[in-house]
């Protein structure tokens, strides 16, 4: 019937216009020892808004997001193909700064991994290692990131106190406010609630929708259920390959690629 | 290999399954109103009636399925479209059960009423109307477009006979003011028979919905005479 036409005449992998990307993403390959992890990936993903990596384990997903800030760079066997433009800008030539760009584009990572000191010093240590000494600017820093990461009100007149004393749920958004103290442009996240109870991982994901206005943020997720309520765009990734990518109530209504399908019904295997 | 959703595919399974059961019912019901009016069989539109409450109690039972699937199984893409177009169908259903019943009491009503002239238009109307429905429903089954088709040209077919009903029942009560009570009453009965219909093609919008992902009306919902 011809609505299948019109289904089937969406694109899989559907390009956001360029005035709205925060990254572009042409031909990007991934090989770790000569083995493909990821081929061929181009997308453009949209600023200020949360995109969703979805796919089976091994997929390639978090070796996509480890590219966004070249964290791939760490390990000595991979190898990137390809080109990623942040605002237009190509981030793997060889004259961009790998810790610089890390700093426009944080990560927050699977199990909150606060440093073994006070919560001040957490969210200070990002901006005094960029050469901010000022203690009232650090003050500042630390309150404004901790408001932002809707911590501030639990921990305020604890400071001083270990960061590792706080739950797990406290924990991960302290890390959130550690991104965040650097003033980056985008927040890279795996796995970012994975760990956590089902209060603590709404909290997070309520922050997540309240960083949008100011973040660009790409989630790796397992939970697809997460994905379908906090992510405006999702990507499903199969076997290092970008099957399908579009507005999030497109992949978990009416995907158009028969994987998709598949996955998001849990009928794979 | 066994789907990794092979408990959640039974269920589901097992709500298409009570949805025809459901489809069946009322078209029967339907079929059996039209015929008790016909024949002036009193039994036959007392029992049509009484299958109201087992039409209600389907609908329910179909309708506490799909929430519990809803709670239970977080559906998506094709998984969730079905849950989604059973709960709507089930609805339509549940409506055509009840358009039966005012055509029987319609016909409890008339049953000691010498008739104006025999029906032959509205019993047409029946027949196709229960095409209709058990076209939904086989489009459901099958997900043949055909079918969708198929249920869409009755519709217009369904309207035209309405139209003539009304038009012959207008000339009747002028001609013979007599006549007024029983006209109007057959007026109505077309009317119910042409909501039917119009159920029907929710139907088909669902199950094409179903198949499809998008949602479009296939016919007016409402007809102009």
């Amino acid at each position: 019937m011809p609505e299948q036409a019109s289904l089937a005449s969406r694109s899989a992998t559907l390009m956001l216009p360029l005035e709205n990307s925060k990254f572009e993403i042409r031909g990007l390959g991934v090989e770790y020892d000569g083995e493909s992890a990821l081929r061929d990936v181009t997308i453009n993903l949209p600023k200020q808004q949360i995109t969703a990596l979805i796919g089976p384990s091994g997929c390639g997903k978090s070796t996509f997001l480890r590219c966004l800030n070249r964290m791939n760079d760490l390990i000595p066997s991979a190898r990137m193909l390809g080109d990623i433009f942040m605002d237009g800008n190509s981030i793997l030539s060889s004259n961009v700064d790998p810790v610089e760009l890390r700093k426009r584009v944080g990560m927050v990572f699977q199990r909150p991994n606060p440093f073994p000191m006070t919560i001040f010093d957490n969210i200070a240590y990002g901006p005094r290692r960029h050469g901010v000494r000022s203690h009232s600017m650090l003050e500042q820093i630390v309150e404004e990131t901790l408001k932002k990461s809707a911590l501030w009100d639990e921990v305020k007149d604890k400071m001083r106190q270990p960061a590792l004393d706080l739950s797990g749920g406290q924990q991960q958004r302290l890390c959130i406010a550690r991104a965040l103290a650097v003033q980056p442009d985008v927040l890279l996240m795996d796995e970012p609630s994975s760990a956590l109870d089902p209060i603590s991982t709404f909290k997070i994901e309520e922050l997540m929708l309240e960083l949008k206005e100011y973040y660009t943020i790409i989630i790796v997720t397992h939970n697809m259920y997460q994905a379908s309520r906090v992510a405006d765009y999702t990507g499903f990734f199969l076997l290092g390959e970008l099957v399908e990518f579009g507005p999030t109530v497109e992949i978990f209504e009416r995907p158009i690629d028969s994987r998709t399908d598949d996955y998001v019904r849990g009928r794979f295997g | 290999m066994q789907s990794p959703r092979h408990t959640f595919d039974t269920q589901l399974h097992a709500l298409e399954q009570r949805l025809l059961r459901m489809g069946s019912f009322v078209e029967e019901m339907l079929e059996d109103s039209v015929k008790a009016l016909v024949d002036k069989d009193v039994s036959l539109a007392e029992e049509v009636i009484r299958r109201d409450d087992v039409a209600d109690e389907l609908d329910l039972d179909i309708e506490t399925s799909c929430m519990h699937m809803l709670a239970l199984q977080q559906p998506l893409s094709k998984d969730l479209r079905v849950i989604g177009t059973a709960l709507k169908i089930t609805t339509d259903l549940e409506r055509i059960g009840d358009y039966s019943v005012d055509i029987a009491k319609t016909a409890l009503e008339l049953v000691s009423e010498p008739v104006i002239k025999p029906l032959v238009r509205i019993p047409q109307m029946a027949q196709a109307t229960a095409r209709m429905v058990r076209g939904a429903l086989e489009a459901f089954v099958s997900r043949d477009p055909d079918k969708i088709e198929e249920v869409v040209r009755l519709d217009d077919e369904v309207d035209e006979l309405n139209r003539q009903v009304w038009n012959m029942m207008i000339q009747e009560m002028q001609e013979n003011p007599s006549t007024v009570s029983r006209a109007a009453h057959l007026i109505l009965v077309a009317r119910y028979l042409e909501r039917i219909a119009d159920h029907a093609v929710n139907v088909a919008e669902r199950v094409q919905y179903m198949e499809t992902g998008v949602l479009r009306q296939l016919a007016s919902s409402h007809q102009m005479l």
